[in-house]
């Protein structure tokens, strides 16, 4: 049974971390900018790498928000079925959302579905946005935050396409989709495609594929040349930061697939900007907490 | 030697610019976005400041309010080509010489551009603490039904920038002339991959 104590516990420990998430990137992308930084050889690709990393250890010195667009808060709750506070999650990550736009603070970004009025609190009807999925029979929980602004939410998009259409179809999709909206959306970008059965479950896993760590590859050996070749394809482009041309496009290319109908191939495409705040936390039944994204990080 | 742009600004500064330049502001730089746009072009209602020679920003930032006013958190560009329908009938009323934001602006931008002798330039977008350090102070904020994001919030800048110059009073365009280019090694680079993906996939 969850005390009062817990649930105020965890709402305390979560809000902090949405605000931390909010001004410190994690080390999977610091690690792929730096990387990036280096290859850069355009002389104006290399003034914005310069005015990121400045950008960078500003919002860490000043304790600000990287982006003043922080996004609407969305959480993937990958939950044991025992995890005691189960129950409560949804009210105490709604809590969370609200005590970090305080603290942090975070711009208000929930508008109101219908009236169209901004709520001022940064929660609304189903805002925060969480997805949940039950993965075994455990006590422990892992919540990953995600703040995702509107630039990078604006090339989100899924198709179903016939059989024939097939993987050239889906590339096809990829590629349009990244060239004719991917320069708004802030690059170098991460980029995931879901391969589903439907519209909602290719949305979904592309979701995914764009929250898995950066220098992670797909255990099916097709699926991780896939990414390795849809990354090399998308660089050659050269979209550069901020679209400016230069030498990437891309800090990664991840796909996940499920099994399909025959008569369909669903195809999602999920970006994330290059100031991709994720972060991931682990909860025991007795919430000792440990945190995945960010290392040497204390709350 | 950095190249500082004072508003007022004047048209001679303003033809002297050109694509891919990098300059910076010191002056009045107000933000005006969506919201902003349709009120002044569509509905005619102009904000009590006049913006005759000054700058506007795509941007919705996070301000604090603090003791007599307001504190700027952060403030990055936002997307400037939602702004296309408005932007030219924008300059034409207003004599704003300078818009910034982030990625490009279309043809029609660009026609507003060379009629009003203004420029567009970027800010590196997601760099909105460095943006907000260049802000001295917020003088005002008009439209605040408009809320935080939307508002229009009046600034007084020092050195803004760098801010690259993506449209010029000649008609040039960065951005489109990039585009080009991009959708040009797309279709090499969609073939040369689909290509390769389709015959791994057929192999089992």
């Amino acid at each position: 049974m969850a005390t009062f104590g817990q649930t105020t516990k965890m709402v305390d420990v979560i809000g902090k971390f949405v605000d931390v998430v909010s001004k410190k990137l994690p080390d999977d992308v610091m690690a792929k900018l730096e990387e990036l930084r280096v290859q850069e050889e355009a002389p104006l690709a290399k003034v914005i790498y310069d005015v990121m990393f400045d950008n960078i250890d500003k919002a860490l010195t000043l304790n600000r928000p990287t982006c003043q667009d922080t996004g609407v808060i969305q959480f993937f709750v990958r939950s044991g079925a025992k995890f005691p506070l189960l129950g409560q999650l949804r009210g105490i990550l709604r809590e969370a959302t609200i005590a970090a736009t305080k603290s942090a603070p975070l711009r208000l970004n929930a508008v109101e579905v219908f009236d169209e009025v901004n709520t001022g609190t940064n929660v609304g009807t189903e805002v925060p946005f969480i997805e949940w999925e039950i993965v075994d029979d455990s006590s422990n929980v892992e919540i990953e935050v995600y703040q995702a602004g509107g630039g990078c939410s604006l090339p989100g998009r899924s198709i179903v396409l016939p059989p024939l259409a097939g993987y050239e179809g889906a590339m096809k999709f990829v590629f349009d989709t990244i060239v004719d909206w991917g320069i708004n959306a802030c690059p170098p970008l991460v980029v995931g495609v879901g391969i589903g059965t439907c519209s909602n479950s290719a949305a979904l896993l592309s979701k995914k594929a764009m929250l898995r760590p950066i220098g992670t590859s797909h255990p099916h050996p097709k699926a991780a040349a896939m990414e390795k070749k849809i990354e090399e394809g998308l660089n050659a482009i050269g979209l550069g930061p901020q679209g400016i041309s230069g030498k990437n496009s891309v800090m990664a290319v991840h796909v996940e697939g499920m099994a399909h109908h025959p008569s369909v191939l669903g195809v999602g495409i999920t970006v994330g900007c290059w100031a991709n705040r994720h972060g991931v936390i682990r909860f025991d039944e007795n919430l000792n907490y440990e945190i995945i994204s960010h290392k040497g990080v204390n709350l | 030697m950095k190249k500082v742009l004072t508003t007022p600004i004047s048209d001679e500064a303003i033809k002297s610019l050109k694509v891919g330049d990098i300059v910076y502001l010191s002056g009045t730089l107000v933000t005006c976005r969506d919201e902003g746009h349709r009120r002044v072009v569509a509905e005619g209602i102009m904000p009590k400041l006049p913006l005759d020679r000054i700058a506007i920003f795509h941007a919705g930032p996070i301000v604090k309010d603090v003791e007599n006013g307001w504190e700027m958190v952060s403030i990055g560009p936002t997307t400037s080509m939602r702004m296309e329908r408005y932007e030219k009938e924008f300059l034409a009323k207003t004599g704003v010489k300078l818009v910034i934001g982030k990625g490009g602006m279309g043809a029609k931008t660009a026609e507003g551009c060379k009629e009003s002798t203004a420029v567009h330039a970027v800010f590196p977008g997601g760099c909105g603490v460095v943006a907000a350090e260049e802000v001295e102070k917020i003088e005002g904020k008009e439209w605040p039904e408009f809320g935080m994001p939307e508002a229009f919030w009046i600034m007084k800048v020092k050195e803004f920038g760098p801010l690259i110059i993506s449209i010029d009073t000649e008609g040039n365009n960065l951005f489109e002339n990039n585009k080009i280019g991009f959708h040009q090694k797309k279709e090499v680079a969609f073939k040369e991959t689909a290509k390769e993906i389709v015959s791994m996939i057929a192999k089992s």
